[in-house]
């Protein structure tokens, strides 16, 4: 096993101005889920071809352990693409399948056999490995496929959305499925998702791209509790977070009636070409209802309440219809989410008062979208 | 409200909305398919008769269907050998509500054949390599037009004769993904996948007894990285020699030529001095004889047919004296005194055999074998009625079932091949 390394990995497609990724820096420590995610078209798929080897990379390395396997052709890298096109041949036994690389290989059979049987142990397949897949159920024939890149032992592993042809349900089987076998098998893991709640679900640490550029890399703690910029704070958690423009005087970020103190760090980190306004960011579940006329309260008209039993959330805008617009969230323009106590939801065209948690709200520049000490 | 049913394609026939939909395609009722053999697969695939031709249908997912009928639409343009797309059905329900599958459809294509079939018959001697050297021809021509096919395999292919030889059509285009020009590492990764995929296709026929004439799976698969790369170097490669060689120039076009491919630009640079010159190709446009028979006689063909007809051709106007003659014209006269009143001499039953153009190769062929046993030249006329007598009907009919006993056709039949991962 080994560990993977991006050192300032850039592709630039044929005809197009700018990278598709640019000077990606990224260290996947050797036995490492590494989940790269992001919206549609920010470069994931064109990373990991990258260290696939089917894409060209125009500057910098890309090394698999201490090997630079920049220009090493995919076949001689000593990765397996997991969840590709498995074919499952109807005349041979599950364990020919598993086995039938490594035969044309030329390993040695006794090598083929106990290889086999200790994948098919991890893979719970040892009862089956004499049988012929049809016999077999439509989660253990995804699990000989698996096998099939699991005996060859390779260094890595790449996924690139092997889920995205699933049911929503056999999805959320199959995610836990594919993190556990990980984590038993410890094989480096490079797996593709633009799902944010796949990534956080799955990775031991999430790399965040956007437009080709990496804008953080972290646990999912990490990247949910302190987001590096504005971006990863809307595209991390979901629902998604709320984030305002303030305007900052007197020592507060202000937006209508609404005035929440900042503290000295804060103030201080803002620079003059933030034109004292300020961004602020507050997760659904970080504001708690309150009455009118407490300190930093906002009140919040319900468009709509989602119950899911456990939690309820309202989909609303602030109240002040001109100050409405300068808050958003992953639920639109002018719109607010908030976490309310499922036992009392508010009703349609209710107004609420909520306010953020003591020390739950995060703060960003509005000139550099970066995340300023607090 | 129940959904309705959604129907994408070029040019819809309304008899697809007799088909029951609302089956799951795996309980259709047998009347309705065609028992065509198959290659294997993860989606059931099933065959269908439908105004009187038949079509293919796959049960896949529904962005998956788009993908790959927009795929197949895009490699039909660019006049690669694939299968045709029809279109892609969406919304089907159970009458329970139950949502099912969407399908992709397309054009069953006529006279093909699996590679399982083949493979299961005792095979002419060098059958294997014919197989393989088609499908390095597709995927260099695949590779060149910027298609990485992402699951090249047997399955993924059928073929069709073609003068003796055989031509390769694409089947499956689920992974495959249009660029503006391959990377090697696209290129190599693609053979690879091919390599793997046939070997282990080889050895699940012999696995279950049905692999005849083929010794070393492995060395059939390595065949196939080996000519891929030997017409890929002949194809892209630059050629360095010195000014005084300039034949060579002539001779690299002539030889592509004959491989079936017409050069649509050369690059020439010679060095400071002079003295050197260095050619490359850099656009190869595959399907040289064809399109010149197509030209010629609107005939439709693949590549080595039309080579074999154009030969043919040639020798009619050496024959009738018209070398001086306008190429057209001679053309014409020959599809209209040879080519055409020998299909016309197949009876109407016996013509679902092969076709036309392939039954035409045939001919000239027995043409040859039966002036060689009478030791003098023989007439088309004569060759036809011969040929229509004594070969054609004990043919096997390539357009239904291929002479496969039955026992072979049910192991490499239906059930048997749908093993799919996919749920
Ligand atoms: N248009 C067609 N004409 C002739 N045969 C066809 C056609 N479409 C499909 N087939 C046959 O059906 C088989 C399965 O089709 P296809 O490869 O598209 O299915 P699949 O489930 O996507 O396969 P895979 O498991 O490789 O992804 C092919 O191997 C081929 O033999
Ligand atoms: N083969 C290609 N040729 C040209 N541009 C490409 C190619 N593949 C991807 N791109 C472009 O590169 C960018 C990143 O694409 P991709 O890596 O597929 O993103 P993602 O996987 O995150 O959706 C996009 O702008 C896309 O349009
Ligand atoms: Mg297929
Ligand atoms: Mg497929």
């Amino acid at each position: 096993m080994a560990s993977v390394t991006f050192d300032h990995a850039t592709r630039v497609y044929p005809g197009s101005e700018t990278p598709a990724v640019d000077a990606l820096n990224l260290e996947v420590a050797d036995g490492e889920f590494l989940v790269l995610v992001g919206p549609s078209g920010c470069g994931k798929s064109t990373s990991l071809r990258m260290l696939a080897g089917l894409e060209d990379v125009n500057s910098g390395r890309i090394l698999i352990g201490d090997r630079d396997v920049t220009d090493v052709q995919p076949k001689d890298r000593d990765i397996a693409m997991v969840f590709q096109n498995y074919a499952l041949y109807p005349h041979m036994s599950v364990a020919d399948n598993m086995g039938f690389a490594l035969k044309i290989a030329g390993t040695p059979k006794a090598e083929i056999r106990q290889r086999v049987e200790e994948a098919a142990k991890i893979l719970d397949l040892s009862q089956y490995l004499d049988r012929k897949p049809k016999a077999l159920s439509g989660g253990q024939r995804q699990r000989v496929a698996m096998g099939r890149a699991i005996v060859r032992s390779p260094q890595v592993f790449l996924m690139d959305e092997p889920l995205s042809n699933l049911d929503a349900k056999l999805r959320v089987q199959t995610r836990t499925q594919i993190a556990s076998l990980q984590r038993r098998l410890g094989v480096t893991t490079v797996y593709v998702t633009h799902d944010q709640t796949e990534a956080l679900t799955m990775g031991d640490r999430i790399a965040v791209l956007k437009d080709g550029l990496l804008q953080q890399v972290g646990t999912p703690r990490e990247m949910y509790d302190t987001p590096k910029n504005i971006f990863v704070a809307g595209f991390i958690g979901s629902p998604a977070m709320n984030l305002g423009q303030f305007k900052v005087a007197d020592g507060k970020a202000n937006l209508a009636e609404t005035h929440i103190p900042l503290t000295r760090e804060v103030l201080d980190s803002l620079t003059a070409e933030d034109n004292n306004e300020i961004t602020l960011g507050f997760r659904p579940e970080s504001l708690d209802t309150t009455t009118e006329g407490d300190v930093g309260a906002f009140p919040v008209t319900v468009d709509l309440v989602e119950e899911l039993g456990s939690d309820a959330f309202v989909y609303g805008q602030l109240a002040n219809k001109e100050a409405a617009q300068a808050i958003t969230s992953g639920a639109g323009e002018s719109q607010m989410i908030v976490r309310v106590d499922p036992r009392r939801p508010p009703l349609k065209g209710d107004t609420v008062w909520v306010k953020i948690r003591e020390g739950e709200q995060h703060h960003f520049s509005p000139a550099t979208g970066l995340r300023l000490p607090s | 409200m129940p959904a309705a049913l959604q129907i994408t394609a070029a040019s819809p026939d309304p008899a697809l909305l007799d088909l029951p939909w609302h089956i799951p395609l795996e309980d259709w009722p047998e009347d309705l398919l065609a028992a065509l053999p198959r290659g294997i697969s993860r989606h059931v695939v099933r065959f269908v008769r439908l105004s009187g031709r038949v079509i293919a249908i796959k049960e896949i997912g529904e962005s998956v269907a788009y993908r790959e009928y927009a795929l197949l639409r895009d490699l039909d343009r660019l006049d690669v050998p694939s299968v045709v797309p029809v279109g892609v059905i969406t919304g089907r329900r159970a009458p329970d509500g139950e949502p099912l599958d969407s399908v992709l459809i397309t054009k069953h294509l006529r006279f093909s054949l699996p590679y399982r079939a083949l493979f299961s018959r005792h095979l002419a001697p060098d059958m294997a390599t014919r197989l393989i050297d088609a499908l390095a021809v597709l995927l260099v021509r695949l590779h060149l037009t910027g298609f990485y096919w992402g699951d090249v395999s047997l399955s993924n292919t059928l073929f069709r004769r073609d003068a003796g030889e055989f031509s390769a059509y694409l089947v499956d285009a689920e992974t495959g993904d249009m660029h503006p020009q391959l990377t090697r590492g696209q290129r190599e990764y693609d053979l690879e996948i091919a390599r793997v995929n046939i070997i282990g296709e080889l050895m699940d026929l012999e696995a279950g007894g049905l692999l005849r004439d083929v010794d070393d799976t492995v060395l059939v698969g390595e065949m196939l990285v080996q000519r891929y790369n030997e017409l890929w170097a002949e194809l892209t490669e630059a050629e360095e020699f010195s000014s005084a060689d300039r034949w060579r120039v002539s001779a690299r076009i002539q030889r592509l030529n004959q491989l079936g491919y017409d050069v649509g630009e050369l690059q020439m640079t010679t060095d400071i001095d002079g003295t050197t010159v260095q050619i490359q190709p850099k656009v190869v446009d595959a399907g040289h004889h064809h399109r010149r028979l197509m030209r010629l006689t609107g005939l439709d063909v693949q590549e080595n047919q039309a080579r074999r007809l154009l030969n043919d051709m040639d020798t009619y106007r050496v024959a009738t004296d018209q070398l001086g003659e306008d190429e057209e014209l001679v053309a014409h006269e020959w599809l209209s005194e040879i080519f055409e009143p020998a299909i016309a001499a197949i009876p109407r039953n016996l013509r679902r055999k092969l076709e036309p153009a392939e039954a035409f190769h045939e001919i000239l062929e027995h043409r040859w074998y039966l002036a060689e046993k009478a030791g003098h030249d023989v007439s088309t006329q004569e060759a036809v009625a011969s040929y229509v007598s004594s070969v054609l009907p004990n043919r096997p009919d390539e357009e239904a079932i291929l002479g496969l006993d039955t026992a072979t056709l049910r192991a490499i039949s239906d059930t048997d091949t749908e093993i799919g991962v996919q749920r």
